[in-house]
């Protein structure tokens, strides 16, 4: 275009555009439009020189910071552990059963022992650490290996019948049933007598066969009265609370031929700090003794 | 610029202004056009006097509430007005707001709201006249300004000298003080968020908070660029307000006006064209109502959307009315009715202006002639604005005087919601949240109410189920307790139990209650 267009209405000068008989002015923009734009450009090269910007084949150019979201997030996960340092090497310097006496500590191990529950033991015990059928609910008072501080502690360190720990709580029933310890009637006998320990509708007439399969089968793991026997995982057959159901059909199946929990020992794997926060957690749920 | 008198010959010491409105109401500048610079003549006068006055209010009240002390004993701030945003309290004097009655806070906007429409549909754009800060600050950098630099004259001047040692000496004055009030300015806004006194010394030795300095550098940035550099650019092309107000004026409401009925025909040689036997109004069209303007407009054109009504143009009329002899108020505060009323007395048949049948024959003003008086604000508009605010007001104020210093919040366990013991009875966890707005230690009885089966136990004690529990609060604080409640659900019907959590303080008669639900447990 060689001569410019000056509008007649306006006075402007136009771009030479035409669309169906509409030109285009040519307004200037307005000046601190221009210097925003200008500004943008210098700070785009300062940015790129500065962080890791331009994309290659392979990786992009790094940037004379040398900072990157990952090292950034490094940083960030060090400044809680820094933080976290001091209460947990407190935690590890003392025993389990002192830190509830320590409202702060608690209070922390509280909150680390909560977090970790949500990650290694909510898969079986439930978010909640409400429990299901087979796995223990947290939160009542009916402990198989105890409900103290430190029992709990034990137990989340070495876990249950987990043959790799040598210090693994252990026991097992017999299967009375399967490999033929008792006959059929002596078991559904034995099971009334069971349900009646709790209080349970039973058939009155087996108690006395009952009563004497009982003594001479059960009694010296789950106790004379049924109480149980924290010692040796044996549960309390005298209480509202069943693992495995409490009808007749889930009883006699039990004894017939039994199931056990397994639960893997913590202690190596999460460490001594973590191992006693879960301890506090869940001991702090309501049932702890 | 010259000097003349209402003759026309120079001499007689009134000044008649060489000056053409910046904001012309008919000629609308381009929207790509540069800024062109208002240099307001310093005005003298009632409405002048007043200004200042409101002034020296609004500053104080900005500069020295944070220092005042209001004791609340030793659990509470002694600041009487402060913002504790890390803590979530608000202190006004007697009144400590949570967050949670933050109503309180929508309620003064309501009423500021309210009170907004009500100034403006009796006395017009006063907000804008006389106490926005943007007034009252533009004010202030005008005063620094005249101070330095002079008045509108020698400031015109000194803008088109080139520059020099003194010019640069007065502008680098003049910024530097301009810079040193908006620093003050943001300086005084952080003390509404913390301890005045403590702050002050933080600020000086380097402690403060980041986001103090921030604010500070913030509010020094927007003190400057809008008092100082933007003014009238402000009301005309950012501020909202001035369309909002527009609709809320109507013929009723005041504003400054010019009186077209008893000004016009204007004219600068008033007593030649009357002894040429010409009509003449009591306009000379000296023009000094356009050069005190700080709008830049000409008040003579009509109501305009640039006009802020701070009525400096009435104060220098009214001065030079009072030099040639002439009544006051040829430039006047008056509503559009009384207008209207007086222009149909003094217009003509063909619609022009003849001021005579509107003057006395010695020169006054005919007594036929309608004044605006302040009987024009008693108006049913007014009154029901009036009404409404006040009612929130009483509303509020009643909720004050009547609100709870103790309450109770409860959060029932989700998960899992109850839980069935080995005793066959079943355990319901609830955080209870007990709230002590009291600057006090308060020992408060929570029981439960209309569930004689139920009973609670604190965490970690098993061995005294119990309906009461005393629990001591801090003072002005609120405390979480986890609270579990036992029933056997052999009693109880359903698949849950309602009752309800109380908190009652043991040494006075404040209480208050919470619904709950205890849930009976999975049906078996």
């Amino acid at each position: 275009m060689s001569e410019k267009e000056i509008d007649s209405v306006t006075n402007v000068e136009t771009t030479g555009h035409e669309w169906d008989g509409i030109k285009e002015l040519n307004n200037p923009l307005p000046r601190w439009w221009v210097y925003v734009f200008y500004a943008t450009i210098v700070f785009s090269i300062g940015y790129a020189v500065y962080y890791p910007a331009i994309p290659l084949i392979e990786g992009a150019t790094q940037g004379i910071s040398g900072e990157t979201t990952r090292g950034q997030l490094h940083e960030e996960m060090a400044a809680v552990e820094a933080g976290r340092a001091d209460m947990l090497e407190q935690i590890r310097g003392m025993e389990v059963g002192e830190i509830p006496a320590n409202p702060e500590l608690a209070r922390f191990a509280s909150a680390g022992g909560a977090s970790a529950f949500k990650v290694y033991c909510s898969q079986c015990h439930g978010s909640g650490a409400q429990g299901a059928a087979g796995y223990p609910n947290l939160n009542d008072d009916d402990w198989l290996w105890g409900g103290s501080i430190e029992q709990i502690a034990a137990t989340i360190r070495h876990g249950v019948r987990y043959e790799a720990d040598g210090d693994t709580r252990w026991s097992e029933m017999p299967a009375f049933g399967r490999d033929q310890l008792l006959q059929r009637e002596e078991i559904l006998a034995v099971a009334h007598y069971v349900r009646s320990l709790s209080g349970l509708e039973h058939d009155r007439g087996a108690m006395d066969e009952g009563a004497r399969v009982y003594a001479e089968n059960c009694a010296a793991c789950h106790g004379e009265d049924g109480l149980g026997n924290t010692d040796l995982g044996a549960p309390n057959l005298a209480d509202a609370l069943w693992l495995y159901g409490d009808s007749q059909q889930e009883i006699v199946s039990q004894i017939n031929n039994p199931k056990h929990g397994v639960m893997p020992a913590w202690g190596e794997r999460l460490g001594d700090a973590v191992v006693k926060q879960l301890a506090v957690y869940v001991h702090g749920l309501g049932g702890g003794e | 610029m010259t000097t003349v008198d209402q003759n026309g010959t120079a001499g007689s010491g009134l000044e008649q202004f060489d000056v053409e409105p910046v904001n012309r109401r008919d000629q609308q500048q381009p929207l790509y056009a540069p800024r062109k610079k208002i240099h307001p003549k310093r005005a003298e006068g009632t409405f002048r006097r007043f200004k200042w006055l409101v002034m020296l209010i609004t500053l104080g009240i900005y500069y020295i509430t944070p220092w005042i002390r209001w004791d609340r004993g030793e659990f509470a701030p002694d600041q009487a007005v402060l913002i504790d945003l890390y803590n979530r309290r608000f202190y006004f004097f007697w009144i400590e707001i949570w967050p949670q009655e933050f109503y309180y806070v929508a309620g003064l906007l309501l009423m500021a709201a309210l009170g907004l429409f009500l100034v403006t549909s009796s006395v017009g754009r006063a907000w804008c006249g006389y106490t926005c800060p943007q007034t009252v600050w533009v004010d202030l950098f005008l005063v620094v300004e005249r101070f330095i630099e002079g008045d509108r004259n020698k400031r015109i001047r000194l803008d088109k000298e080139p520059m020099s040692p003194s010019k640069a000496a007065k502008r680098v004055s003049k910024h530097t003080i301009w810079l040193l009030i908006a620093v003050a300015t943001g300086g005084a806004w952080i003390f509404y968020f913390a301890d005045a006194p403590t702050l002050f010394m933080d600020v000086f030795t380097g402690t403060a908070p980041t986001v103090a300095y921030g604010t500070i550098a913030v509010l020094t940035f927007t003190t400057y660029s809008l008092g100082g550099l933007m003014r009238e650019q402000l009301c005309t092309y950012m501020c909202p307000w001035p369309r909002i107000q527009a609709a809320m004026l109507d013929e009723h409401s005041l504003t400054v006006t010019y009186n077209v009925w008893r000004g016009e025909p204007r004219s600068r040689h008033r007593k030649v064209q009357q002894a040429a036997g010409a009509t003449v109004g009591d306009c000379i069209d000296c023009n000094a109502c356009v050069a005190v303007c700080p709008m830049g407009i000409d008040i003579r054109d009509g109501q305009q959307l640039e006009c802020i009504t701070c009525a400096l143009c009435i104060d220098a009329c009214d001065g030079v009315m009072e030099k040639i002899g002439q009544p006051k108020g040829l430039i006047s505060y008056s509503t559009l009715a009384s207008y209207n009323h007086n222009m149909k007395l003094a217009q003509l048949a063909d619609g022009t202006v003849d001021p005579a049948r509107v003057h006395t024959a010695d020169g006054g003003i005919a007594p036929e002639v309608e004044h605006t008086t302040l009987r024009s604000i008693l108006r049913p508009r007014t009154m029901i604005y009036f009404a409404i605010w006040a009612l929130i007001g009483l509303g509020m104020l009643v909720m004050l005087t009547t609100r709870d210093r103790l309450e109770i919040n409860v959060l029932h366990d989700r998960n899992p919601v109850s839980v069935r013991l080995s005793d066959g009875t079943v355990r319901n966890g609830y955080t209870v949240k007990i709230l002590n707005m009291m600057p006090e230690r308060r020992t408060v009885l929570l029981t439960i109410e209309d569930f004689p089966q139920g009973a609670m136990i604190m965490p970690l004690e098993k061995d005294d189920p119990r309906q009461a529990i005393f629990l001591d609060i801090d003072p002005d604080s609120l405390r979480a307790q986890r609270i579990f409640v036992i029933a056997d659900p052999e009693g109880l019907d359903g698949q849950q139990t309602p009752f309800r959590f109380r908190v009652r303080d043991s040494a006075g008669s404040e209480r208050a209650e919470y619904d709950a639900i205890f849930d009976n447990g999975a049906a078996r």
